[in-house]
């Protein structure tokens, strides 16, 4: 998700861009040829303004964001921590909670006396959430050498950074980055994540589908959107990977079309006992709606874009018994309580996007350090794989591949109107 | 061959075909009276949806029961969008009457956007529960796998709206008046017919069998929002000029063939290329028929 968000900036930015060309081009069209030369030179003074006001302005926050207040009465060097992300532009939202994480955790355990009698200081750095920005940020952190980094936010940026830690043997530690293959591929031993990655909702509906439904033939249908046909790629390769059940149907449908009876018929036709729908609520609304009044029972399983209590309102009595997977329930982790109160008596409102995430990661991190008495790349890597830490997601640990054990995803069902996670 | 599934998706093919038609049959009506292509009539269905909402939330609050409150909903949402038909031509097509086609095309996509984006603000831009108001007929019970009691309705409907559409165009007094209007305004005019009242007429009656879709449509599918409009009124454009812009049978049938087309498509082949065949056969029926299947060809005379 956060990759499509990157795409979109840019092309926001281009647009903006080719806006103020046109409108100083139709200035120079509308002065007319008399004021030719004058309005010419207009031109490029407005121009080159803009880029003065824009480099200036760059400079300027970085020299900002760069400029943290250091402990003067140090004992002992402290642990820096790199905190990159999205600080400034359109995905900004994505990247300030974790910053904010970062600095709660680091006060609270300045307050203390810090790791092992070790100060943390941060280091925070603005990637925009571009690689190419991100390459160069990642030299810039790796310059102040920092021991450990909390970051990147988006996929594209961290894939692009990680190279460059990897080289310098420093762990990188993602509370938000998705995309599978940066564990799955292995060429990055030392990234780590505390978000499941894209593919596991599919992993975890197929495993449902055959494991607790034990399903024998199941249709995966998808809305044609990234998301949607990306999740159901997933699930379709799951299941074709196992021998227990057979792919009955694998179809995109058009997102808003005001009817679905022919795809329902086909669902039907293919005999499928349950459907695997990758997409938003809209749709999974119309679709359960239309197999209910064809008196079809087959069971709809989905994901997060369905977890939504708006998809509940809509298809009403229909919703009763769809499955959906989403988050797991923080809500009555103490951790989670306690970060989510912090926040909001520093900041005086609710976290934003990936706050927990980060938080978590921020504790993995420091408590790797922490009992691995050490700042040595693998001997932090070694300790993130051991050892367990409480972290308001849950107790966790890293697998091998750098995804948090323990971190995921659960099924719910719509169970008397409510979504009712599933044990 | 498997019949029945041929069966289930031939009724499937109908039911999108008729929701398709009665959006269409407003398209097709203003096309023939003033050769405008009114792109805000999807935003009218829409508007009639949402009208029959509220007015439905209200007396489902009085405890009225049910075939009343569809009526009354029903009334609500014709008498609403009929209103602001009337009101967009005198807005935003009557000053343009003379001036070129584009300038009223123009106009036309202007108010689409205009509503839509009205309803957005002013309502919301959440997906809205939209309740079940056509029951289940007991007699419909053996066959409701293969076609409900809401697919009969709007099936029954859009052949009523049809026939009523047809008489009034062919019996009628005003009926006359529109075919004159549609051959030749001035002429029409000179004769003493008020061309104006006359395309009023048309925008009120093409705008009310449009928020009649909406009312039975939104009933059908369950959910609405401020965009439905939008994609339901490009179809039902499609599925007019399939069957030959300005020709109301043509438009019935222009839907049913464009649902037929989508459906066996999505039944025989795949819904990955829905869109694709109904397009396909769209430009293969225009090459070989350019005014559609039952449109007349005009000879422009310099």
């Amino acid at each position: 998700m956060i990759c499509i968000l990157t795409v979109n900036a840019n092309t926001v930015i281009y647009t903006k861009f080719c806006i103020i060309i046109i409108f100083l081009l139709t200035i120079i069209k509308e002065d007319g040829i008399m004021n030719w030369n004058c309005s010419r030179k207009a031109l490029v003074v407005t121009i080159m303004t803009i880029f003065a006001l824009m480099a200036g302005g760059a400079l300027l926050f970085s020299c900002g964001e760069a400029e943290k207040p250091v402990e003067e009465e140090k004992v002992l060097e402290p642990i820096k921590i790199g905190v990159v992300g999205p600080h400034s532009g359109d995905l900004a939202s994505y990247g300030l909670p974790t910053v904010k994480a970062a600095e709660l955790v680091a006060e609270h355990r300045n307050a203390m006396c810090g790791v092992n009698g070790r100060k943390i200081e941060l280091v925070v750095v603005d990637d925009v959430c571009k690689p190419e920005v991100a390459t160069n940020m990642a030299t810039k952190v790796i310059g102040e050498k920092v021991h450990v980094v909390l970051g990147h936010i988006c996929s594209g940026a961290t894939k692009a950074a990680l190279g460059i830690y990897n080289d310098s043997k420093i762990v990188a530690m993602s509370p938000s980055a998705t995309n599978p293959a940066l564990t799955q591929s292995g060429d990055y031993p030392n990234f780590f994540r505390t978000i499941a990655s894209d593919d596991a909702q599919a992993e975890l509906e197929v495993n449902f589908a055959l494991n607790v439904l034990k399903l024998k033939k199941i249709a995966v249908l998808h809305d044609k959107g990234d998301y949607g046909k990306g999740l159901a790629e997933f699930a379709k390769s799951f299941i074709e990977k196992d021998d227990r059940a057979e792919l009955s149907l694998y179809e995109g449908v058009t997102p808003g079309a005001v009817d679905y009876s022919a795809v329902v018929q086909k669902i039907k036709q293919s005999g499928a006992e349950a459907v695997i729908f990758g997409g938003y609520h809209p749709e999974a609304s119309k679709i359960v709606s239309q197999m209910r009044k064809k008196r079809m029972e087959t069971i709809f399983i989905s994901d997060d874009g369905v977890k939504d209590d708006t998809f509940i309102k809509v298809a009403g009595k229909y919703a009763e018994g769809v499955y959906a997977t989403g988050p797991m329930d923080t809500t009555s982790n103490p951790l989670a309580i306690e970060a989510t109160e912090a926040h909001r008596k520093k900041y005086g409102d609710d976290p934003g996007a990936f706050f927990l995430n980060a938080y978590s990661a921020a504790l993995a991190l420091i408590n790797a350090i922490e009992k691995s008495c050490s700042t040595d790349y693998d001997d932090i890597v070694k300790a993130l794989r051991s050892e367990y830490v409480a972290t308001p997601l849950g107790i966790i640990r890293f697998d091998n591949r750098g995804d948090a054990i323990g971190v995921g995803f659960s099924m719910y069902q719509v169970q008397d109107g409510v979504y009712v996670e599933l044990k | 061959m498997d019949w029945e599934y041929f069966l289930e998706l031939f009724l499937g093919g109908l039911t999108r075909g008729s929701i398709y038609a009665l959006i269409a049959l407003g398209y097709t009506m203003v096309y023939g009276i003033i050769e405008l292509i009114n792109f805000a009539h999807g935003e009218i269905y829409m508007i009639g949806a949402f009208t029959a909402l509220i007015v439905t939330g209200v007396l489902t609050l009085l405890g009225w029961n049910h075939i009343a409150i569809l009526v009354l909903a029903a009334l609500a949402a014709v008498v609403y969008s009929s209103a602001y038909g009337y009101t967009i031509e005198k807005i935003a097509y009557k000053p343009l009457r003379n001036a070129p086609r584009l300038s009223a095309l123009i106009s036309a996509i202007g108010v689409s956007l205009f509503l839509q984006n009205y309803v957005l603000l002013a309502q919301t831009s959440d997906f809205l529960p939209f309740p079940a108001m056509i029951p289940d007929f007991k007699f419909m019970e053996p066959v409701a796998h293969i076609f409900s009691s809401s697919e009969l309705v709007i099936l029954i409907t859009t052949a009523i709206v049809m026939i009523l559409l047809t008489f009034l165009i062919k019996f009628t007094r005003i009926g006359k008046a529109m075919r004159a209007t549609a051959q030749d305004k001035t002429m029409a005019a000179l004769v003493g017919i008020n061309v104006n009242r006359v395309i009023s007429v048309t925008f009120v009656v093409g705008s009310a069998t449009a928020a009649l879709g909406g009312v039975l449509i939104a009933s059908h599918v369950g959910q609405i929002n401020f965009y439905i409009g939008f994609i339901a009124g490009i179809k039902a454009f499609v599925a007019a000029v399939l069957g030959g812009i300005g020709s109301i049978p043509g438009a019935v049938l222009g839907s049913f063939v464009l649902g037929w087309t989508e459906s066996f498509a999505t039944g025989y082949i795949s819904s990955d290329y829905e869109d694709v065949f109904a397009f396909l056969f769209l430009v293969f029926i225009l090459i070989f028929r350019p005014a559609g299947i039952l449109g007349r060809s005009t000879t422009d005379k310099v």
